[in-house]
Order: C-alpha cells, then structure tokens, then sequence
C-alpha cells in the first residue's frame, strides 16, 4: 500500500471539481509538495461532482458568480469538455417574464449574448415542448454541459506531471493537530503528514473536516432531487451526450436536460430535505455513491405532472423508464454564498466549499491566486468565509437559512428581500422603543434594523408628491414612501439613527499606530480626536473596505465598519497587525451607536448636554467624550447622510437611556426616528457616497471611484505601489452618479430602478470600460431632496461627461439618463455646507 | 388469469451492512428501501402473464405503513392495485405467520368474489432468507407449489409451463392452478416505471387492513453478520510495463505455468 508524504506544503482535501480545480492552479502557481486526499477511489470518489448534472447556465444576477461561471466555462474549454447546447429558461406565468426581463438586464450588464423569445421560438428548438404551456423563455446560446469528473481529472493529472502533486485516494483525514491556533498536522488513514495549511474542499463533508481543527466551515448537506428517464426516441435519434438546449422550468423550479438517449429531470421545488455531514452514508456502505441519498419518490411526485404537462410527447412515452432516481446531496450556506478563504478561527485552514460545478474551476483559479499572492483577479469577497458573524455559525441558523433558500434556487429573489428564519438574534438596546414605534426591520448580520418607521406615516401627507411614492409592486417591494419622507424629515430638521449593527473594534498598544498606519490609505498620524474615513486596499491598489478610524489616544484607534462586511474587516486588520505591540480587540457588543443628523440636530444636542457642540467647539471630522445627563458619551462629528450631527456611542446596556434622552429632546425639534432606508440607500446617494460591495471592490481603483485625495501619505501602506500608479495612469472608468430624466414606462407607468440594470448609450449600444465591464448600475435610490431617482454606474472615460444623455434598461424598457457626476461631487449640498455648518 | 404478487420491504444495501442495537434488524440509517430482486421478477413475469390472458395483477405487502412504497412501485411498473397488511413490527411475523397472513386475504378475498389463480412470490426474502413462506402457503391453501421458477407461459389447457434452473439443468414444469409459484431472480428483466405509471400509481387504490397478531411463535431472534470478506485492489501498473507483474500474478494463482 503507497505510503503518503510525511510533509507538505498544504493538503487538499477533495477531489471532486474543486479539490482538482485547486491542486491544478496551484501548482501553476508554482506550488510544489502539494498532498491531495480524498477519502473515496478516483476518478469519481463519491462527491457531490460525481453526481452533478453538470450544466452551466452563465447569466446570474451576482456578477461575482457570472465572473466566475464565465472563467469557468473557459477552463472548461480549453480541457475539452465543454459542449455548447444553448438552454432556456421558461416561463409560465407573467411574473416570470418580468423576472426574465430581470435577467436580460443581468445578460445585458455583464455582456453576454441572451434574448427573450417566444414559446413557438423555444418550440422550434426543442420540438417536443408544448408552447401552450409557457408564456416566453429567456435564451443565451453559450448555455453548456461539460465533464467535470474528466476535468477534475485532467486538472490533477496536469499536476502531477509537473511533479508538484501527490495524490491519495482512499485516504480520510481523521485528525487535524492546531498548536498556537494554526495548522501543523494532519492525520490520515494513511499516515501523519506536517503541514501549514490545509485546504477543505471535499462539498458536504467540509464541515466535518473544518470541526476537527475546532473550526466551521458553515454549509448543510442539502438533497436536490433528480431522475433520469428513457430511452427517449426522439433524443435518441441524434449522436452525443446532448443536441437538444437545455430547459430551465422555472417555474416548476425544474430542469430538463438531455443525456444521450435519456431525459434527466431535476428539482429544486421539493421540501427542503437536510442532512448531517456525519450521517452521509461511507462509500463502503452506500448503494451507489455516499451523496446519491436512496431516492424518496413521494417528493417528486408532483414534479412528474407538471413535466409532462412542458414535454407530453416525450415524458408520457409508457416505453421511456425511469432509470435512474437518487435524492443528490449538494452544500448549501445560510446566506447563499460559498465559501472561500482562510477561516479566521484557525490560520492555515483554507476553505474552498458549497462551491457548484459551473464555478469550479473558476473557485479553484480564485482560491489558488489568494492563497498565492492575496490578490484572486476575481472579487471573491461575499463568499469569504470570515463574513459570518458567530451566530451565523451554528447549526440551528445553518439549518434554518438553507431550508429556507433551498426553493430561492429557480425562486424569484427581490434584490431586497429578507430572511424569514432565524430572526430576532441580535437587538439593539432601543429594540422595544423601534418595536413601539412599529418599525420595519430588515436583518443585518444577525442585527434587526428599522428600515423604516410606520409611525412615521404622517409625514407622508407634510411631504406630499415630495415622496417619489412608486406605483410598480415590483419597485415598490421591500420598500415603503416613508423612507422618502424619513429622509425629507431629517434634511427639514433632523433625524434619529439606531446603528447599533455596527462593526466596532480597538487596535491598541505601542504599535497601534504603525499597525493602522499600515493598514489606511489615509494618513493616521493625526492628533487625538481626529475621526479619519479611509479606504482599506489589498496590494493590488484595489479596496478591501471603507470605514472610519477614530483616534482616542495616543496608542488606541477605534475602527468603526458596517455589519455586512465587518468580520472580514476584523480578520483583515488582525492579520496584518505586526508581530507584536499591537492588538485588537472586538467592542461590537459592547458599544451601541445612535446618530443624530440634521440641521437641528445641534440644538438637540445642546439640549441634553452642557458640552461645547458649536461648529467651533466641536470640528467636523473630530470625536470626543462629552456628558450628557449621567452617561459618557463618545461623540464623532460625522456623517455618511451628508448632514449636520453627531455618531454618538454609549455602552450597550445604555443605549435605551441617550436614546430616549434624544427623543425626548427631540419633540419640539420636530426630530424623527429615521431607518436604515434613509443611511444606507437615500442618504448617501444624493450625497455620492461609495459603498463597499457595490461600488468599492477589489478591481477597481480609488482614482476610479472618484475618492483619490490630493497627496498620498509618505508612510508606507498595503496598497501603496499599486495606488501611486493607478494616480498616473488614465482611469480605465469612472464611477458617476446619473438622473433618470424620464420614468414612464410603455404602459404608462412609472418606473424606478433598483440597481444591477444595464446603461446604454443614446441610441442602445452597449458602453464597455477599460476593464472591459459593461456598464450597469450599482446602486440605484431616490434622492428626495433633488426630486430625483438617482444611479450611480461606472461608465468608459469618454461617456463621463457632465450632461451626457444615455439610457437605462429597466424590465426591457429604455429610460432617458443624464450623467449629472463625474467624480463624488455631491449631487445634493456639493460645497458641504450642511455637514459643515 | 388473476394474480396476486407477495412482497416484502427490505432494506436497499449494497456494501457493507451493520446490525441496529436489537440485533434483529438491518441498521437502515441512509439506507433506502426495495422489495427484494426476486420479487421484482414475480411482479414482472405477473404482468406479463396477466397481460397476455387479460388478467389483473395485485400486489400485497405484510409490513410497516412505509412499504406502501413498494406497493407503489409494483403499480407503477403495471400491478393494478395493492394490499398492505400493516403491522408496525414485522421482525415479530416468521414465515408461518406471514403465510397464515396471506392464505387468510386468498380466502377472504375468493369469499367476496375475486379469486386469484396464481399466488407468486420470490423464493425467499433479501434480508431474511427463510426460503419458507411459498411452500407453507400452499400447505395452507391446499394449492400445487414450484419454487426456483424464472419464467412462465401459460397455457393452452388454462394452466401454468413454468421453467426454472434445477441441479441438473432447466427444469420445466405444467401445473393446474390455482397454484403457488416461488420466484428466482434471472429469468427476466423486471422493468422501471414510467413517469406515467408512477403517475397512476400515486392514485391506485391500495386496501389496508391490520395484520393480526403473530402465533405461530416463530419469529427472527437475531442477525449474524458473516466475516467480511477482506477484498483489496492492487494497481500492478500501467501499459505494457506493467505485463511483467500480470504474468507473476497470474503465475501465482496457477493460471499460466512458468
């Protein structure tokens, strides 16, 4: 029996598509030693990949996934295995085709070939469709399948020749040894192999592995339902594995697929059907392979009607059997993501999980760039696995949430919708005032957030037409006029924020300023009670955040992110601390944040304090601890709604006492609670404000985005080369911010934008920028005070230009655009009178 | 010709198998379930032989209310309907039980009218192995009984040509029915269902009825695992250099001589 290595540099565990797309991509990176186990026999050890339907439909309304389907795809490619087929997503139901519009303006933004087309279309190519059925598909000709246990295999095989990779199958990992809270060893059925890093990229079963070095990989073993039918006359009279398109019923959230002379049928419409990475049967003791579960019939029983009813001549063919039959496991995550990275609990644990077969390759390409060099060409950053907060970790939340996204698969998804599950985890200490006040909360990172406030409904009629109501369900969704009003409300007088979601944590001791100096873009030397906003880049010059650093002494910063992305930042910041003299400790459940903005929002202030809070007194930019009533209060004269106030931080556990102070001294102000609807949407976009994940990502510069400052810090800092060149280079794009002129739609109607849509030129051409990026909107919202809808779009340099006319491509619709910002000038207050005031 | 098929819920392995904590049964943790392989032969040579003289075919099952799966699944390769004589333990039912079981609906059922002609089954269960019930059927009923048949015709004069593997070849037998006619597996392909035929079987209509209780007083006591059998692949190599290796293997095993 071969023995196995007794070290490596890092051991891969898994060798379905990920494992193998990983292994191969590494050592074209130069890797060597590289051990790769697998605890199954080859070329197909039981995985998830063995099972796959092996499809790839490349439009996806993320453009992470669609980048990294489209890298795919050309790995796919060029091993050989890709056979283009074409597919269709089907509508039954008008809804659907809105949602298929959606998805054109996803194939339109992203650049690739799609079109809606008629039922008698699809039947023309797939002749065996009843177009009575359907309504309309959505068609993108590069749809394929391809072989991935063969690609796995060649991508292992290229490896191996290069004298990089040892592989060893029947091999399981039963033990990971962590000294000093990083990967030493890892102990196998075959022997102990001393190693730095282990890379978890074995689908169902990561979490177990991940448990052995005390740490989580959060995904759930998930059946997808799948059956094979046949022999099918009619597909047995052409040669191949396939030379019908593929059909996506989306409705009935199934497929059709042919194979050979066989029809595959699949479902994502059964009941969600979980299991335990510990219970998936051994290879020894499952009938086919460890994910092919035994098939449970009585849950596809009601997907057989409806096939039939799409495809009758074939389907109800007595003579076509059902073959072939298994409940298929597959990962899913709480949040939808896979994922990727090193797990902050454990250095050296790398994770490359719940990753599907269309992005493989692409995964592996990504995850072998940032264990290389830190840099994947591909944003992985919303499937990095130090996203989840703790909760987010456990089994109940992974359990709830992919039960509950399991039917989003083919669902219709609002770009805003909410999770039903697992609510409620964590509550601001002003929870039951917002609950009094009939909030709508939207969840954030466990976090329950007002949105908005139905008690505020009033203001609706004080600011009338003002409000930017929407008529379309669809644009209205998630979404209430009260923001609109809220917002209105706080520029009049002023509003009341709960930010309690907030990130919040202290990078302290002798070394603390190096440490940030090292780490911000922005100069940190500064003096104490200074509040510095800054981007955070990666080497490349790309950014890995946006946040504000507070100075509050002279070895102590206090780093303040948003929820979504602040354990990422928090991993970030801990990794690139120096070795010693500097530490960091997370506060975010220690302090909560209320902000006050505003134009009376000093005279409110003034009210529940006797600390000096003129514009004198209290600087823009500045934070310090100032008494009001019994409580010390960190006050930070920031803003990011672009408004005269206050972020005022407290302890926890007082939170509900500054905010009924406030409140209280808020009435004859007219001040108003105001939800995340105003802060994260409204507020900022008539302002220009960036936001990390839509605007700010990995590819595109700080010169791009518009946020470039007039000099560059002499100290060194992450990112530093690469941002001096980005300033003397010509941007390849330009972000902007845009009106939209006109908002009557066809019928009539108006409608309003909700981001992700394509921008075209004048007369409907595609503008693609230097990056070779469509143009599309990243965040679209009202700007009440402008009266106007506004999208902000990176756009080729030569269509930055003030005034220029363009258009939007909403639900199919063309809307009349014009470029109203050419860089973060403000569209609303340009000079900062109001902040500054 | 009507029939009526017995057959059993048994759990669906393959590799190894482990014991649950009674001793008495199959640990069925991820396992899923089938009617044993000689069964799906009875039910495929029923179909085809009930097809052939405009018969019917109904299936019976005495075991828990899941194996109305399996009832099921003879429906939808073509059985027109089903019997479960549902009892929540089946390990307490012996073979004897099990064929008092079946001779008292044969008897109740000729009682309100419908008569079956032939009773198959397989010649023994895939968990159990009794290789009992067929013949203590037939005792109890009174009926002629061929086990280790694999295919059936009937024939001209209203019977049976029933052919099997016997030690000394193919066996053929003519039998008078009514009959009992225990199934091996081989002589025909059952076939899958279509997606019409699980259609219908979703709807067929399936009699239940409590089983009585057991009184024979012979029921399983407990499993034994045979010695696994220890199988290891060795990769003597690839290509024409690994034909060195072949010959001393085969060498070895006394199929070539030095």
């Amino acid at each position: 029996m071969a023995s196995i290595p007794a070290q490596a540099s890092v051991v891969v565990v898994g060798a379905g598509i990920v494992g193998n797309s990983l292994v191969h991509h590494l050592a074209e990176l130069g890797w060597t030693d590289i051990v790769q186990v697998d605890k199954g026999p080859l070329p197909n050890p039981g995985g998830s990949t063995g099972h796959a339907s092996n499809f790839i439909f490349p439009v996806d309304h993320s453009r992470e996934i669609t980048d990294l389907t489209l890298d795919s795809m050309r790995q796919y490619k060029e091993l050989g295995v890709f056979t283009e087929s074409g597919g269709f997503e089907v509508a039954r139901t008008e809804e659907r085709m809105q949602e298929l519009r959606r998805r054109m303006a996803s194939a339109r933004a992203w650049g690739i070939e799609s079109e809606l087309v008629t039922p008698a279309e699809v039947a023309e190519k797939v002749p065996f469709l009843d177009p009575e059925v359907i309504v309309g598909a959505f068609w993108t000709p590069t749809v394929g399948v391809v072989d991935s246990v063969r690609a796995g295999t060649m991508m292992r095989e290229s490896a191996e020749s290069k004298g990089a990779l040892t592989v060893s199958p029947n091999t399981e990992v039963t033990g990971i040894d962590v000294e000093d809270g990083r990967i030493v060893r890892v102990h196998t059925t075959k022997g102990e192999i001393a190693t730095e890093r282990i890379l978890v990229a074995c689908g169902v079963w990561s979490p177990r592995i991940a448990a052995m070095a005390g740490a989580s990989i959060p995904l759930s073993p998930a059946v997808h339902q799948m059956i094979s039918v046949g022999p099918v006359p009619q597909l047995a009279e052409r040669p191949g594995e396939i030379s019908f398109p593929i059909v996506r019923d989306m409705d009935t959230f199934c497929y059709e697929r042919q194979h050979g002379s066989d029809m595959e049928i699949g479902s994502y419409a059964h009941r969600p059907i979980l299991h335990e990475p510990d219970d998936i049967p051994s290879n020894e003791s499952a009938k086919l392979s460890p994910t092919e579960m035994p098939f449970t019939d009585e849950d596809f029983d009601p997907q057989l009607e409806q096939a039939v009813e799409l495809m009758p001549e074939v389907l109800s063919n007595p003579e076509v059997e059902i073959r072939y039959a298994i409940n298929g496991l597959l990962s899913l995550t709480p949040d939808g993501p896979a994922v990727l990275g090193e797990s902050p609990e454990v250095k050296g644990l790398w994770s490359a999980a719940a990753v599907w077969i269309k992005e493989g390759p692409g995964v592996g390409r990504a995850v072998a760039e940032w264990m290389t060099h830190g840099l994947p060409e591909i944003d992985v950053q919303a499937a990095d696995i130090a996203r989840f907060h703790s909760h987010q970790r456990t089994r109940t939340h992974v359990q709830a949430r992919t039960s509950e996204g399991f039917n989003k698969t083919y669902g219709i998804v609002h770009p805003a919708e909410q999770w039903n599950s697992d609510r409620n985890i964590r509550l601001s200490p002003m929870h039951e005032r917002e609950k009094e006040l009939s909030a709508v909360f939207f969840e954030a990172g466990g976090w329950e957030r007002p949105q908005w406030y139905e008690s505020n409904a009033g203001l609706l009629e004080e600011f009338g037409e003002a409000v930017m109501d929407r008529s379309a369900e669809w644009d209205s969704r998630w979404w209430s006029p009260i923001i609109n009003a809220e917002h209105l409300a706080l520029r009049k007088r002023a509003g009341l924020v709960d930010l309690s979601s907030f990130v919040i944590f202290d990078v302290f001791g002798p070394a603390a300023l190096d440490a940030v100096q090292r780490i911000a873009l922005a100069q940190m030397d500064v003096t104490i009670g200074r509040v510095v906003y800054t981007p955070i880049l990666d080497e490349g010059g790309g950014f890995r955040s946006d946040l504000t650093i507070m100075r509050l002494a002279h070895d102590r910063f206090r780093v303040v992110t948003g929820a979504a992305h602040g354990m990422v930042d928090l991993k970030w910041f801990a990794d690139r601390l120096p070795e010693t003299g500097a530490q960091i400790a997370d506060l975010t459940s220690s302090w909560t944040t209320i902000g006050l903005w505003g134009p009376r929002a000093r005279d409110i202030l003034a009210a529940v304090t006797d600390a000096d809070v003129s514009h004198e007194g209290f600087r823009f930019g500045t934070c310090r601890t100032i008494e009001i009533d019994s409580l010390e209060v960190l006050a930070s004269r920031i803003s990011y709604v672009g408004d005269l106030g206050w972020e005022l931080y407290v302890p926890m556990e007082s939170g509900l006492k500054l905010w009924d102070l406030l409140f209280d001294a808020g009435r004859e102000h007219g001040l108003v609670p105001v939800g995340l609807g105003v802060y994260g949407t409204t507020g900022r976009i008539e302002k220009g404000y960036r936001a990390f994940g839509a605007e700010l990502d990995s590819e595109r510069s700080v010169v791009e985005v518009g946020m470039s400052r007039p000099k560059v810090k002499p100290q060194d800092f992450i990112g530093r080369d690469a941002h001096l060149r980005h300033r003397e280079a010509e941007p390849k794009t330009v972000l902007c911010s845009l009106t939209v002129d006109d908002h009557t739609s066809s019928s009539g109607e108006k409608r309003f934008m909700l981001g992700g849509e394509p921008i075209v030129s004048a007369n409907g051409e595609p503008l693609v920028d230097g990056h070779g990026r469509g143009a599309y909107v990243t965040s679209a919202g009202s700007a009440p005070s402008l009266g106007k809808h506004v999208l902000m779009a990176f756009l080729p340099p030569a269509e930055a230009v003030l005034g220029n006319r363009l258009q939007v491509v909403y639900m199919e619709e063309f809307y009349p655009v014009t470029v109203a910002s050419v860089d973060s000038t403000s569209l609303f207050d340009p000079e900062n009178e109001r902040i500054r005031s | 010709m009507n029939i009526l098929v017995c057959i059993k819920r048994v759990p669906d392995i393959a590799g190894s198998v482990t014991l649950d904590d009674t001793g008495a049964g199959i640990d069925e943790a991820g396992l899923g379930h089938t009617m044993s392989s000689h069964e799906e032969c009875a039910v495929e040579l029923a179909i085809g032989t009930a097809a052939a003289t405009g018969g019917t075919v109904t299936v019976l099952t005495v075991g828990p209310a899941e194996a109305v799966e399996q009832l099921r699944a003879a429906v939808a390769v073509g059985a027109n309907d089903g019997i479960l004589i549902e009892t929540a333990d089946p390990a307490a039912f012996g073979p004897e039980d099990i064929a008092q079981v079946i001779g008292d609906v044969v008897r109740d059922r000729a009682e309100s009218g419908q008569t079956f002609d032939l009773v198959l089954l397989g010649d023994d269960a895939a968990d159990t192995g009794d290789f009992q019930v067929g013949i203590r059927l037939a005792y109890d009923l009174g009926y002629p009984v061929l086990s280790n048949i694999q295919t059936l015709s009937p024939t001209d004069s209203g019977g049976i040509e029933a052919r099997g593997i016997g030690p000394a070849g193919t066996e053929i037998f003519t039998v008078d029915l009514p009959a009992v006619i225990a199934v091996h597996e081989g002589g025909v392909d059952p076939r899958y269902p279509s997606i019409t035929g699980r259609m219908k079987a979703k709807r067929a209509p399936i009699a239940e009825y409590d089983a009585p209780e057991p009184s024979a007083g012979n029921p399983r006591i407990r499993l034994e695992l045979p010695e696994v059998k220890q199988s290891s692949v060795t990769v003597l190599g690839e290509g024409p250099e690994a034909a060195p290796a072949l010959v001393d293997v085969l060498e070895e095993i006394g199929v070539i001589r030095p």
